[in-house]
Formats: structure tokens, C-alpha cells, sequence
């Protein structure tokens, strides 16, 4: 035998080793290590989603305000493309080859073995040419994705829109969004959207090292089936809409109906509007900046975001607290010279016309400015002028009690609070204890700092209308098709007044359409109750306001018109008003003894000059200095939208200050 | 005896029955890994699995035929053997050349291609036991060292030109040869000190890696100064070292293909690129982590069935192992693997003439280096040099291979009471 036979154990003992080590590793990775297992599967396993069908919105006769489309997009997977005509390509889908290569670009970025959006929201038309040829493009493919229709185009603002989850979204909904999910943006879109959006479906499929389907993962234990959104059943009629939409046409301003009986929203105006089938599809982008370079901001939703002075509408409200107070009876009388001395301040009625002797009921209806104030002024100085701050802290209370000064909680996104001045704000103004009813006597008027939305106006004609209450507004009566109702919605809301005192403000309402500053508007057979207004516009022309309800008993629809830089509610509210009520309540629109049309009102143009509105708005200025990049801005990020009505509301504030200090002149020269 | 008559009964059945096991584990593996619904043809010689079954019968056959040959045949031939493998290698550079692909093949057409580099390693192992076994040859002497290291060292430069990295290391495991014939056990541990120097060269700063043996070399001196003699040893292979590791660096940039660099880079974990360069182990190590300790079932492995892994069937099938066997198949598969080089170890030393004994431990060595270094790519412990398992990649060539080393040695081993 061999001198080294010993090193044979030497030789073994190192494979010995060596495979010891092997065995190891691989007992380290094949059982201790579970990440392997986890990564083998993420390799092989792709979730398909199954977007479902967004709820249908409906009117509130069941008629169909938005419903689903279906689009398609061209989806790409880089690694499984094979070489293939691009310009024939190009020319199907009807793309440049710029846009191609950024496209393609972007999809080999993405993931070469994902498959990532390729072109978007492609119509059907565009899609029949085109269905038929995909298959000659492997890798391609396409997927329909359900995007809205607006069979009438109306109510953009109500509806609002859904676009692309922004990293925001997706990052806030803890991963249930993925880029490129459609979520609501704006208005019920927004506010509904747990409900619209539906349970996504997913089927997990194996894919191969290309991204090529290979069949089903785990047997389709993971995957679930998608369930369609729920439909909600909105409160508008959508033929009243429309005609208010008409009648807005080359206006600035809102509508705002409600049903007293319920707090239901019937009409949702705000002009100037744009047509919501704007925003789908793939010029959608370049629709958006359109509408956003509008100088009146149509997508400024004046319903709810939109503040002005309520003017003459308030008075019905000052006289109602002051029953309540018992500062007056509606007997007590006031003989009006054509104004009313506050003081060394002399507030002047309309025209300086002398109203003589007017009790409650005839205040209303001639709207008698020297009434209101002497009234505000005996609420102010019941107390003695020292604590007149207290005395205005307790009215201001009552005035918050109607919904004004705060949000009344709309089901939509952006409300306004409106605005009634507290004590402080005098007190930062005048120093403490340097005010006296005589300081803040404009409010009597709903002039001075008092600022409402037209909802706000709208809900105080409810709360008139029902003799003491108010049922929270809203836009959207039942979800679902079951048609469950918000309990929020049921609970009638007290504003401290007893019914007792309503009748008079009542019958100075109805007065004031039967034969007061409204009669032109007066609707043959129903009795219409209202109040015309004017609010002051320190940039122009005053505001036409008018509120209404209408029939007086039992009453069916209460409605707040704004018409901006129109002069007196009179005049343009007031008609648009009665249309709107009659429309309702009877279905079409008798003749008027008074003349007036539809048509006349829905022609007539009271567009103020652009130039002058850029100026003397604020959430407009800030839209003109940034015009130019509003197109990226709109594509690139919605959200950033959603941000600029934030900001809108903020500048409002602003805005509210402005007009304020427009108001001070004013009161000097009247000293 | 009468060696007609008895050799099947002389014949080592243990091996070739581990032999058997490892061509079916391979097979199965190689069908699971390109196994394709759509076309299951497993006679069409289309598929990698039918062709392997092909393989596997030729080679049974080579394997029949080397065992009804006179085994004094074999090693008379062993020469020409290495003269005829010298010259394909030879060839492979010139036709590989003029082919333009990888130079390692030559086509036989058909589809089918002879890889000359795998005969190579059995055609070396064969002259390498007949010259060292001569009774002249002392590997201790210089002489010897220096003729069996160029009988090594020449199909290595041949196949280095290929340039086939794998396959010329595999050579470098005759080593173990040279060791059990008697060659200085310090061989072993500059080769073992040098691979570590290699590493860590290219880990650290070569300047902290001189520091680093400086200071132990000085400590040993320190140690042992009265013996002249180990200090001057320490000193002359301190200064070796130090050149060793600044070259190192120099190699590894100038010498090393940019692949190879980025490949050793992954092993160390200098480099992660798991989407390039280090797709290959990555996937692999994926596939066969995700095998657990039961594994996935035959034909149900995701990773190696949707080509997530690349050269599955060929240098990753153990990838297919893992995945859908487990640790347990892992466990089996190395077990045999070590249980057949043990064998071959146990054959080799029964053996009276030296021929044999020699040409036993080219055979363990050799088989050993492919599993040890393929195994090791696979989880990421070697960088990947492209060898295939033994008996189970695909590839008829490196079947071929392994058929005659094996066979050869059973064969050897049933005349061992002969005289060769």
C-alpha cells in the first residue's frame, strides 16, 4: 500500500466539509428565510383589477343625471411587444410619434414586464377602428374602464367630476387607490364616492418571466368578484335644473331651491356653468384649462362658495327676532320721512321715498328701510348703550340659529360660512366699548359685514316657510337601491322663534309679490310669498337678490336667486325666481299679466366687463397670474385643484374684508 | 478468472446504481424545468428532455462498451486520447472561431454539438494516473511535478482560450491528485491562502491587506526567531504575498473580462444588481428559497416553469431541485453526490495498481469540483462560472463525460484483481 494513504481522510474530511456548508446555506435559505418565498411570489403573481360600475346618479323623479360610459385604455407590456408598424399604430390610435415614444417611453420606465397605460380614455368610436387590429400588436391590449356621461349636461357643480387618484389620495386611503384609479374630485363625486366607487374586483394570475399570463394563481383562492357602485338618488328635479340653467345663461349668479317639508335641494344653479362632458375623455385636459381660464370661474360653486351683503332679503329675519324678543308687536308703527336718524346718521330709504306710517307687515312688503332700523336700533339699546356689545352678542346668537355665519353641513365639499360679525371684530375696529347700535345700525338692512351664501338665504326661506325650522339642506335624498335616507336629514332644526310671530313677516311676504316691489313676478293661482334685494357690490353694480317661498300654506318650494351686477332683486331675481317656482308647482309656465317671458330673461345678457370682474374679484386675480400654467396644473395634479378652492374660501375671507372697508366710506358720508 | 464471464459480477453496482439515480433525478428535473403543455413530446428530440433521454441511452451504451473493453486497452490509449482531445480542443478555437458564437462547441449538425473541453477533463484524468503511476515518477521530484503539472496545465491554457473560465478551473481540482500521490501538503495551503489573499485583495484596500499579513507574519517571526530556517520561509513568502495582493488588483481590472469582475463583485456583495449582472443568482437563489422544506411538486415549481431562471436545465437545474423538491431534494441530491465521490474515494483505495487508484481520485476530484461549484452559484456562494452538475444538467457532451470517467473506474475496478 501506498506511504500517503492517510491523506485520503484528509481529502474526505474537506468534501465533507464543503458539502456540510452547502447544506447549511441551503437550510438558511430553503427553511430558515422566508423573504425567497415571498419574492417567488411576487415574480409570478399579477393582480388583474376589476374596476366596477361607478353609481348612477338620478334626478329625483328617477330620471338619469350621470350615468357610466365605457372608455378604453390601451395597456402595454414592453417585455411582450414584438416589432410591429408603428406609424399604422400611431395613426390607429391617433398619436404622433412624439407622444408615442414618451408613451413608450414611460411603460419601459414603469416595469418592460408590467403592463402599464399606454393611451387613455379612448372613445368607443375610436375604439371600433381600432379593436379589431390590436391583435396584430402584441403586447398591446386593451381595458375598459367606466368613465361618466351627462345625458342633459347639467348640473356640473352638483355632480362635480372624478379624475385620476392623485399620491396624495392613494397615500390618505391607506393603499385602496392605485395610480391611475378614477375618484371623485369635486361635488357628490367627491363627497359620495365610498359609495359610487363601488368593491374593486381582483383575479391573481401567474405570469411568466415576460409578463405573460400563464393561467390562474392558487386556483383563484385570492381573488374577488368586483361589486358595482351604488346609485344615489339626488333630490333635483332635473326639469326645474334645466330651466334654471336656461334662465342663468350669460349670468353670474346661483339658483337655489329647497323643499321646506324635507331640506331636499330642488335646483342647484350656479352660472356661469360648463358642460361636465367636458371632463371626460382624452381632450379632457385641455378642456379643463379652457374652463378654468374663464374669467367668471365656472367652477367656482357660487351656490355654496359665492357670499354677498342678503340686503333687504335679512329683514324679514330682524323682524322675526325682534317678536321673538319682544321688542315689538306687529302692531307697532314707525313713521318713515324717507329715512331713519340714527344718532348724527341718517339711514335713507329706497329713492328717499317717505314710506309715512308703516306697521310690520307693510315694512316687509315695502321693504322700509327707516322701519328695520328703528327696530335693530330698540333691540340694541334695550339694555342701555354700555352693554350694547352683550346685547349684540345675544342677537348675533339668534342670527346663527338660521344657519348664517357657519356651514349648514351641506353632502357636497367647499361650503362657505358666510359671514355675521362677532363683537370682537367691532371691538378690533372701534376699540372696546367705542360702538353703539348707531356704529352697526347697516345691519339692520343686511348691509355692513353681514355676508350669506344663497344657500344660507335659501334655508332661511325654509325656515320661514315652516314657521320655525329648517331640515338640514341636501343634495342627495337616498342611496342606494334600497333608498336609505341620512337620519341627519329627518331632525328638524329650531331657530328659537315661535310660530306665532311668522305670520306677520309672512303677510308683509306676500304682500310684497302681490302688490309690493315683486308684483311684476306675481305667478297667476299660487300664492308666492318674498323678498326682493339688493346687495351692495362695492366693485359695481349691486347684486339682484330675491328669496321666495312658495305656496304660502303648505308650502312645496322655497328659492334663493342671486343675479350679480344686476341692480334690484326686482328686476332680475325676482323673475327668475317665479319661473323656476311656477315651473315646479305647476309644471309649465303660464302668461304673465305683467308680460314677462322666459325668453326674454334667458337671452338677456348681465355679464359685467371681464377686465373689471378680474380686478374686483380676488379668487379671480389669483386665477389670472397664473393662468398660463393652469393647463399643468389641471393635468398634473387635480388635487391642487381641490387645494385652489380651499384657498379660494380663504381668499373669500379676504374678500369679505375688502368689502367691508368698501362699506366705511359710506357710512361716513350718511354722517 | 476468466474475465469474460465474470465481470458483471466484479462490476461495482453500488456506483452505477447512484450513477442510474442521478441521470433519472436529472431528467425529471430537466422535463419539469422546459416542460411546455403544448407540445409534450418526450420522443421528438426537439425538446431538451427528449434529447436528454437520448443522451442517457448512448451513454448507457458508451458505458456497456466500456465495460466489455480490455482495460490494459484503456490505458495504452491514454495518450492517444489526450493527443486526439489536444487537437479538438485546437480545432474549437479555429471553427469556434469562424462560427462567431461561443467557441466552446463543435456542431456535429442536427442540432447536436460535441463541447471537446468536457473530454478534455477525462482524457487528462486518464494520461495524468498513467504518468504518475509509472514506477519512475516521484511527484516530490521537481521533473515530475513539472511534466504532470504541464499534462494539467495544457488543456487548461487550451480551454482558457476559449475562453471557458469553468471548465478551466475544474482542472485545478486535480490538485487533490497530486496530494494524495505524495505532493507537499503546503501546496494545498498556499492554495488555499492565496484564493483567501485573492478575496480579500479585492474586498479591502490592498494596503490594509499588507498591514493585516505584515503584522502576522512579524508576530510568527516574533514567535519562532531562534529557528532560522521558518524565518527566512515567512519572510521570502511575506514579500510573494505582498506582491501577489497588488497584483491582484491589476488581474482583477486588466485581465478579468468586465462580466467575470461584476460576477466575483455580487458573490462578495460588493455589487446588488439584481435586475442585471446579478438577475442569474438572484432568481435562482429566489426559486430555490421559495422550494421550502417539502418543495413545490414535480411540475409545480412557478420560478423555474415560467423561465424566471435562466439555463435552467443546464448550468441552474439545481434550481428545479430546490424549488420543487425542497431541502429535502437538496438533501438527497447532495447526499448522493457525496455518497458517489466517497465510493469513488473507497474504490480508488482498494485498487492494487497505482493506475487505477490515481485515475479513482481524478475521478472524485473532478466530480466533486462540478457539484461543489455549481451548487454554490446556485445559492450564491460562488460566482457564476457556468459547470454543470454531473449526470443531471442537461448537455450530452458533460453526460458523455461523466459516463466515461465513471465507467471507466467500475471497469478498472472489477479487473482490479488483474494486473494492468
Amino acid at each position: 500500500m501506498n506511504s500517503f494513504f492517510e491523506r485520503r481522510y484528509v481529502i474526505t474530511g474537506i468534501f465533507l466539509t464543503i458539502i456540510i456548508v452547502l447544506l447549511a446555506r441551503l437550510f438558511y435559505i430553503q427553511v430558515i428565510d422566508p423573504r425567497y418565498a415571498i419574492y417567488a411570489s411576487n415574480n409570478v403573481r399579477r393582480e388583474i383589477i376589476h374596476n366596477p360600475a361607478r353609481g348612477p346618479i338620478l334626478d329625483r323623479n328617477g330620471k338619469i343625471l350621470v350615468q357610466n360610459v365605457p372608455f378604453y385604455d390601451i395597456m402595454v407590456t414592453p417585455k411582450l411587444v414584438k416589432p410591429f408598424d408603428t406609424v399604422e399604430f400611431c395613426k390607429l390610435l391617433g398619436i404622433n410619434r412624439e407622444e408615442f415614444d414618451k408613451q413608450w417611453q414611460k411603460a419601459m420606465k414603469y416595469s418592460p414586464t408590467r403592463s402599464s397605460p399606454f393611451e387613455k380614455q379612448i372613445s368607443v368610436t375610436t375604439f371600433a377602428s381600432l379593436q379589431e387590429r390590436l391583435s396584430e400588436f402584441p403586447g398591446f391590449y386593451s381595458t375598459p374602464r367606466y368613465l361618466r356621461t351627462y345625458p342633459d349636461s347639467v348640473a356640473a357643480q352638483f355632480l362635480g367630476y372624478i379624475g385620476e387618484a392623485q399620491d396624495r389620495d392613494i397615500k390618505r386611503s391607506g393603499g385602496y387607490y392605485h395610480s391611475g384609479d378614477y375618484i371623485g374630485i369635486t361635488g357628490v363625486e367627491k363627497s359620495y364616492e365610498t359609495v359610487l366607487r363601488g368593491q374593486r374586483g381582483v383575479e391573481n394570475l401567474m405570469v411568466d418571466s415576460r409578463g405573460k399570463p400563464k393561467g390562474r394563481y392558487a386556483n383563484g383562492m385570492f381573488d374577488t368578484a368586483a361589486v358595482a357602485g351604488q346609485r344615489l338618488t339626488s333630490s333635483l328635479d332635473i326639469d326645474i335644473q334645466k330651466l334654471g340653467e336656461k334662465l342663468m345663461k350669460n349670468k353670474l349668479g346661483s339658483i337655489v331651491a329647497i323643499e321646506p317639508s324635507t331640506g331636499e335641494i330642488l335646483c342647484y344653479v350656479s352660472s356661469p356653468t360648463y358642460d361636465p362632458n367636458l371632463m371626460v375623455g382624452r381632450e379632457r385636459g385641455n378642456n379643463a384649462a379652457k374652463i378654468y381660464k374663464n374669467p367668471f370661474d365656472p367652477f367656482f360653486i357660487r351656490p355654496i362658495q359665492a357670499k354677498y351683503p342678503p340686503g333687504s332679503s335679512f329683514k324679514p329675519l330682524s323682524a322675526l327676532i325682534a317678536l321673538q324678543e319682544g321688542i315689538i308687536d306687529p302692531n307697532t308703527t314707525y313713521y318713515c320721512p324717507g329715512y331713519y336718524k340714527a344718532g348724527n346718521r341718517k339711514i335713507p330709504c329706497n329713492n328717499g321715498e317717505a314710506h309715512g306710517l308703516v306697521n310690520l307687515s307693510s315694512a316687509v312688503a315695502l321693504s322700509c328701510n327707516g322701519y328695520f332700523s328703528m327696530v335693530f336700533q330698540k333691540i340694541m339699546d334695550r339694555n342701555g348703550g354700555k352693554k350694547t356689545d352683550a346685547t349684540f352678542a345675544s342677537w348675533r346668537d339668534n342670527v346663527e340659529k338660521f344657519g348664517l355665519g357657519g356651514r349648514l353641513g351641506l353632502d357636497m365639499p367647499g361650503e362657505s360660512r358666510g359671514n355675521v360679525p362677532t363683537p370682537l371684530h367691532y371691538d378690533n375696529v372701534y376699540k372696546k366699548g367705542g360702538w353703539r347700535s348707531s356704529t352697526i345700525i347697516s345691519l339692520a338692512i343686511g348691509q355692513g359685514e353681514l355676508l350669506a351664501t344663497p344657500l344660507q338665504l335659501a334655508n332661511l326661506e325654509c325656515t320661514i316657510a315652516n314657521e320655525g325650522y329648517y331640515y338640514k339642506p341636501h343634495l342627495i335624498k337616498a342611496i342606494g337601491e334600497q333608498n336609505i335616507i341620512k337620519k341627519e336629514y329627518t331632525v328638524r332644526n329650531y331657530v328659537g322663534i315661535d310660530s306665532q310671530y311668522f305670520q306677520p313677516v309672512i303677510n308683509g311676504m306676500q304682500a310684497v309679490v302681490d302688490k309690493g316691489t315683486a308684483i311684476r313676478s306675481k305667478i297667476p293661482g299660487i300664492v308666492m310669498c318674498g323678498k326682493t334685494g339688493t346687495a351692495q357690490n362695492p366693485h359695481g353694480e349691486s347684486h339682484s337678490v330675491f328669496v321666495a317661498f312658495a305656496p304660502r300654506d303648505h308650502p312645496k318650494i322655497a328659492i334663493a336667486v342671486v343675479v350679480e351686477n344686476s341692480g334690484e332683486g326686482a328686476h332680475w331675481a325676482a323673475p327668475i325666481a317665479s319661473f323656476i317656482v311656477e315651473k315646479y308647482l305647476k309644471g309649465s309656465i303660464s302668461q304673465r299679466e305683467s308680460g314677462i317671458t322666459v325668453d326674454y330673461y334667458a337671452n338677456a345678457t348681465r355679464l359685467p366687463d371681464s377686465a373689471t370682474y378680474l380686478h374686483s374679484n380676488s379668487f379671480n386675480r389669483r386665477k389670472a397670474l397664473k393662468a398660463d400654467s393652469i393647463k399643468k396644473r389641471l393635468q398634473d395634479s387635480v388635487n391642487k385643484k381641490l387645494k385652489g378652492l380651499k384657498s379660494t374660501s380663504a381668499k373669500n375671507k379676504k374678500d369679505s374684508l375688502t368689502r367691508f372697508l368698501a362699506a366705511q366710506p359710506i357710512r361716513k358720508e350718511d354722517e | 478468472m476468466n474475465n469474460q464471464r465474470s465481470f458483471f459480477f466484479n462490476v461495482d453496482w453500488v456506483t452505477v446504481f447512484i450513477y442510474l439515480a442521478l441521470c433519472t433525478i436529472g431528467w425529471f428535473n430537466i422535463h419539469s424545468a422546459v416542460f411546455d403543455e403544448r407540445h409534450p413530446g418526450i420522443l421528438d428530440f426537439k425538446t431538451d428532455y427528449s434529447k436528454q433521454l437520448l443522451y442517457i441511452l448512448i451513454s448507457l451504451v458508451i458505458g456497456i462498451v466500456i465495460l466489455l473493453l480490455e482495460s490494459r486497452f484503456i490505458t495504452a490509449l491514454a495518450p492517444a486520447f489526450y493527443g486526439i482531445t489536444l487537437l479538438l480542443l485546437l480545432l474549437v478555437l479555429v471553427v469556434g472561431r469562424s462560427v462567431g458564437g461561443n467557441a466552446a462547441w463543435i456542431s456535429l449538425g442536427g442540432g447536436f454539438k460535441l463541447q471537446p473541453s468536457e473530454f478534455a477533463k477525462f482524457t487528462t484524468c486518464l494520461l495524468l494516473a498513467r504518468y504518475l503511476s509509472a514506477t519512475n515518477v516521484r511527484i516530490t521530484e521537481w521533473r515530475s511535478f513539472l511534466t504532470a503539472g504541464a499534462i494539467i496545465g495544457v488543456p487548461m491554457v487550451l480551454i482558457l482560450l476559449q475562453p471557458d473560465m469553468g471548465s478551466t478551473l475544474v482542472f485545478y481540482s486535480l490538485i487533490f491528485v497530486l496530494y494524495r500521490e505524495g505532493l507537499s501538503p503546503y501546496f494545498l495551503v498556499i492554495s488555499a491562502l492565496f484564493i483567501i489573499l485573492f478575496l480579500t485583495s479585492i474586498l479591502f484596500t490592498p494596503l490594509y491587506v499588507v498591514a493585516a499579513i505584515s503584522v502576522l507574519s512579524l508576530l510568527i517571526i516574533a514567535l519562532f526567531r531562534k529557528n532560522r530556517r521558518l524565518v527566512v520561509t515567512i519572510l521570502t513568502g511575506l514579500v510573494i504575498c505582498i506582491a501577489f495582493v497588488f497584483s491582484v488588483k491589476f488581474i482583477y481590472n486588466h485581465v478579468l473580462q468586465p462580466h467575470q469582475k461584476v460576477r466575483i463583485d455580487i458573490v462578495l456583495g460588493i455589487k446588488n444588481d439584481p435586475r442585471g449582472q446579478g438577475y442569474n443568482v438572484n432568481q435562482s437563489k429566489i426559486a430555490i428559497g421559495s422550494g421550502k422544506f417539502w418543495g413545490k411538486g414535480y411540475l409545480h415549481g412557478t420560478q423555474t416553469k415560467y423561465s424566471f431562471v435562466p439555463a435552467q436545465s443546464t448550468d441552474f437545474i439545481f434550481c428545479t431541485v430546490g424549488e420543487e423538491w425542497g431541502f429535502v431534494g437538496s438533501v438527497v441530491v447532495l447526499g448522493l453526490y457525496l455518497f458517489l465521490v466517497l465510493r469513488i474515494i473507497f474504490l480508488a483505495e482498494r485498487q492494487r495498481s497505482p493506475f487505477s487508484r490515481i485515475y479513482g481520485y481524478g475521478v472524485a476530484s473532478i466530480i466533486f469540483f462540478h457539484v461543489m461549484i455549481n451548487i454554490a452559484t446556485t445559492i450564491g456562494l460562488a460566482p457564476v462560472i457556468g459547470i454543470p452538475l454531473p449526470m443531471i444538467s442537461y448537455g450530452g457532451s458533460s453526460l458523455l463525460n461523466f459516463t466515461m470517467l465513471i465507467f471507466v473506474l467500475v471497469k478498472l475496478d472489477s479487473n482490479r484483481m488483474g494486473i494492468v
